[in-house]
């Protein structure tokens, strides 16, 4: 049993979402970045998707009420179990009484504690991610607060050492001077005028305020335009794909965005590199890479293929260690 | 004339739209989404306004194979009937519930009571479902009330608010953000994550406004 200490409209329950439920218009949801939230279920030997914490408002407290093995991953935020320095991408156990705190990232955006077992909240639709707008799923549909209490599903201790143990090399972070984010064109993206391709390619994009898990609003000094008006029919539409409303300044769908729309798209940002995007802080710069669509599945390959051994490592690891 | 696009590497979108809506063409749409729903290498696919968008993972499945498929699919589906129900939404019109409608009015040249009864005289179907969780695309609206959507939608649309937009008319299943014009307000459940179907309409429905008594 957990005990929430700090309450934010922002942190919230999330596992790997609903991909079979936008037929309804329901949106798919899940980690912002799913591998942190996958590295820390790794750490824990929990199923992969196992729901965690997105936490992306900071100071952000957990007192643990019995024992339990929680890992710590995403962005790099100073964290400590009372007054122990936990370092990035890491694992451990708490003693009953004791207090994690984790405090605002030196780099990234969003962390992700994770518990042995995964929380145990009731699925809705095929998940436990928390659905902010349609009100359901994760804890009664919203924002954890403070004294919520929550509970895993299974054992809630991993035999390990007892200061933890880690990853050698935590999740990539975008770095300081900018988000490099690798597309894909879209539907409209012949249809924007030869200018505006090479703006959308030459600009440093500034996230806005205006970036929550429904969308990403950039802002550029140039606005994209159309060579002729276009009227679209409403259409499906998923995560990562950058929309360029009348306005000009493009906006990236995220994991909670509408399932349909209907404005113009020039590109979607391939799934490794929407992570990175939800890892970026307000006013950092954005550049887009355009890239080939057999260099985008090798890249989701490669990714899928380290995951895969990453997980295989830590379980051999784990039969190595001694406690 | 039917162009299929990229939607990143896991997704595919099928656009057939050509001029203005077609009910053949949206049939099609909704036969080609029932067959590949047969099919394993098939996430999911979310039929649009004439369109389709289709998902698949790329870590497993090629997606100029998965394109080959879908062109072939779409090229043999044929319009059928799907099996429709009639559903008879009750609706308070104007007033506090509908602020826009003697926008809507202005823009249509009627009178309010003439916009209302031209609402209600409709036929819709229910064409696409999407945006947000139980949100239908209701095809069939009067061609004189085809007011474009707001320029800047409003941040707060009440549960229940019965809208028109772009030519289609709609019902809002939750509290949210949008840009169509405010008619009425209704009090059916359209969505209940934790009924046993969701949504209260399928594709396919046809949809009556009356006036709530």
């Amino acid at each position: 049993m957990i005990e929430i200490l700090t309450g934010s409209s922002l942190n919230t329950i999330q596992d790997f979402g609903r991909p079979h439920a936008m037929a309804m218009g329901v949106a798919q949801g899940g980690a912002m970045d799913r591998l942190a939230l996958s590295h820390g279920n790794l750490l824990l030997d929990n199923p992969i998707d196992a729901a965690g914490i997105e936490i992306v408002f900071f100071p952000f407290r957990v007192h643990f009420h019995a024992e339990t093995s929680f890992a710590v991953t995403g962005a790099a935020c100073p964290a400590t179990l009372d007054d122990l320095k936990l370092p990035r991408d890491w694992a451990i156990t708490a003693k009953p009484g004791q207090t994690l705190t984790l405090r605002a990232p030196e780099q990234g955006a969003r962390a992700y504690l994770t518990l042995r077992g995964g929380l145990d909240v009731p699925p809705v639709l095929g998940a436990r991610s928390t659905d902010l707008k349609g009100g359901f799923g994760g804890l009664e549909g919203r924002a954890l607060q403070k004294s919520d209490r929550l509970s895993c599903l299974a054992a809630s201790t991993l035999r390990m050492p007892a200061t933890g143990y880690g990853l050698t090399r935590p999740c990539p972070l975008p770095p300081a001077n900018g988000t490099r984010i690798r597309v894909l064109p879209a539907a409209e993206h012949d249809v924007f005028t030869p200018e505006s391709l090479k703006t959308f390619h030459a600009t440093a994009w500034t996230l806005t305020p205006s970036a929550n898990r429904m969308g990403y609003r950039l802002e550029g000094q140039d606005a994209l335009k159309l060579s002729r008006p276009l009227s679209l029919f409403s259409h499906g539409i998923l995560p990562g794909t950058v929309q360029v409303p009348p306005a000009g300044q493009p906006i990236i769908q995220m994991m909670d965005a509408n399932t349909c729309g209907g404005y113009p798209k020039i590109a979607t940002v391939i799934a490794p590199d929407l992570r990175l995007l939800s890892q970026t802080v307000v006013g950092a710069p954005v550049h887009f890479e355009t890239i080939t669509r057999d260099d985008a599945v090798q890249i989701i390959r490669q990714e899928a293929a380290d995951l895969k051994r990453l997980a295989a490592d830590i379980a051999t690891l784990r039969t190595q260690l001694v406690f | 004339m039917t162009r299929i696009h990229m939607a990143g590497a896991g997704g595919l979108l099928l656009d057939a739209a050509d001029g203005p809506f077609s009910d053949t063409t949206q049939r099609r749409i909704w036969a080609t989404s029932r067959e590949l729903n047969t099919r394993p290498d098939v996430l999911q696919t979310i039929p649009g306004v004439n369109n389709l968008l289709v998902t698949f993972d790329a870590v497993q499945t090629d997606p100029s194979a998965m394109e080959k498929l879908l062109r072939t699919i779409w090229t043999q589906a044929s319009a059928d009937e799907v099996p429709s129900r009639e559903i008879v939404v009750p609706v308070v019109y104007g007033g506090e519930f509908g602020e826009d409608l003697a926008l809507v009015a202005r823009f249509a040249n009627l009178t309010e009571e003439e916009t209302i009864n031209a609402h209600m005289a409709g036929r819709y179907s229910v064409a696409a479902i999407g945006a947000m969780a139980g949100f239908v695309y209701l095809t069939g609206l009067d061609a004189r009330l085809a007011i474009p959507r707001r320029d800047s939608p409003r941040l707060r649309v009440e549960e229940g608010a019965v809208v028109i937009g772009g030519g289609h008319a709609g019902m809002m299943p939750c509290t949210s953000p949008s840009g169509w014009h405010i008619l009425g307000r209704t009090d059916l459940c359209l969505f209940d994550a934790f009924r046993p179907e969701p949504g209260l309409l399928r594709l396919g429905d046809t949809v009556r406004f009356v006036r709530a008594s």
